[in-house]
């Protein structure tokens, strides 16, 4: 599991847009790379960001080659009710990276 | 006899327009931070922006993880680092009577890891080693680097030193020859900073990653079309505790975001 690092407010008032911010190190590799030795280092990436509040999804990435490394969201949330805020990074192999949150809101 | 005088007055404007720059650019230390855009800098003072953090967070999973086949861990000996470590890496790289030398804090991390955890060293540019390189110096974030250059550390010193002004490589250039007297100016379109390292490790953006002191020394022995070094050798360390005490009155950054 990738190192990931996440930013959610602990509290929030009904209604507001809270800002959610989240960040995985990963070398987002586009293929077109080569190492010391003139090989071509294979795409790795990771292909899907998922944000859920409550259960419910509120955002879904698709990512592909040619983003920097150590992808970084931002966006905005509008707090309705207390619940967790899940975060998801799914790997090209399928390595699953998960963290979360929980958002008091009221 | 006028052909000779004109000969002359042209070799004295020539002379007189050589090195004078040298001293001014270099008579006060800069950060590299001083010579990045707005933008860099931004992503730099954020805390969460800073890709950077995301190894200094990790060296502090790092900090408490037991080691096989010791089964100890940094924090064994050294608790409570937010104080412990408060400050170590400004005397760094430093004289080890121990090892009967200077050694720069990655090595003083693996000199730890071997004899008293039992353990392995770590190679340098692994994950490992920069997290714990990053979380340490990230420590002593804002104090002032406190090198000493005198005693068992002078000859150190003195290498390093003739390090920085040796030209070397197909470009037959010196670190100085940038570094201090071309300052400000640009190459390829970045500027030209004074090459302290006061913020190492960094996070750069050309590398998309976080990098080591001596890494950045063998990526500009490159540029200059120079053979690099090996991470972690004695040349390096030279150069390293020379970088430091020439950048003397700066803060530490780290992890300082570069281009």
């Amino acid at each position: 599991m990738a190192n990931s690092r996440i930013k959610v407010p602990e509290s929030a008032r009904v209604g507001e847009a809270v800002e959610i911010r989240a960040m995985v190190m990963h070398p987002m590799e586009n293929g077109y790379n080569v190492d010391t030795q003139g090989t071509t280092i294979p795409v790795h990436i990771i292909t899907d960001f998922v944000c859920r509040y409550d259960g419910a999804e509120v955002i879904r990435v698709k990512l592909e080659p040619g983003l920097s490394a150590n992808p970084f969201f931002s966006f905005y949330l509008k707090a309705t009710k207390t619940g967790a805020v899940d975060f998801e990074w799914v790997d090209q192999d399928g390595t699953v990276t998960t963290a979360g949150a929980t958002l008091r809101v009221g | 006899m006028l052909r000779q005088g004109l000969l002359g007055i042209a070799v004295t404007i020539w002379t007189l327009q050589l090195p004078t720059h040298a001293d001014n650019a270099n008579s006060q230390p800069r950060s590299g931070y001083s010579f990045l855009s707005a933008e860099t800098r931004r992503m730099q003072d954020d805390d969460f922006a800073n890709p950077g953090m995301l190894w200094v967070e990790e060296g502090r999973k790092l900090w408490n993880q037991p080691d096989a086949p010791g089964g100890k861990s940094c924090q064994s000996c050294h608790a409570n680092p937010e104080q412990s470590m408060r400050g170590t890496t400004t005397h760094f790289p430093r004289y080890s009577a121990a090892a009967g030398r200077v050694i720069n804090l990655e090595q003083q991390i693996n000199r730890c890891r071997v004899e008293n955890m039992k353990s392995s060293p770590l190679a340098y540019e692994t994950e490992t080693l920069l997290a714990l390189t990053n979380f340490i110096s990230h420590q002593a974030k804002g104090m002032t680097i406190d090198v000493a250059v005198d005693g068992p550390a002078a000859p150190s010193f003195e290498r390093g030193k003739e390090s920085f002004y040796m030209r070397r490589g197909q470009l037959n250039l010196s670190c100085a020859n940038c570094h201090e007297q071309h300052v400000g100016g640009r190459l390829h379109g970045e500027p030209i900073s004074q090459g302290q390292i006061n913020g190492f490790p960094i996070y750069r953006q050309l590398w998309q990653t976080s990098g080591s002191t001596h890494r950045m020394f063998a990526w500009c022995n490159e540029a200059v079309r120079a053979e690099p070094y090996p991470a972690g050798s004695q040349e390096y360390v030279d150069l390293e505790l020379f970088e430091r005490w020439r950048g003397r009155g700066l803060s530490v950054e780290t992890p300082a975001v570069r281009r």
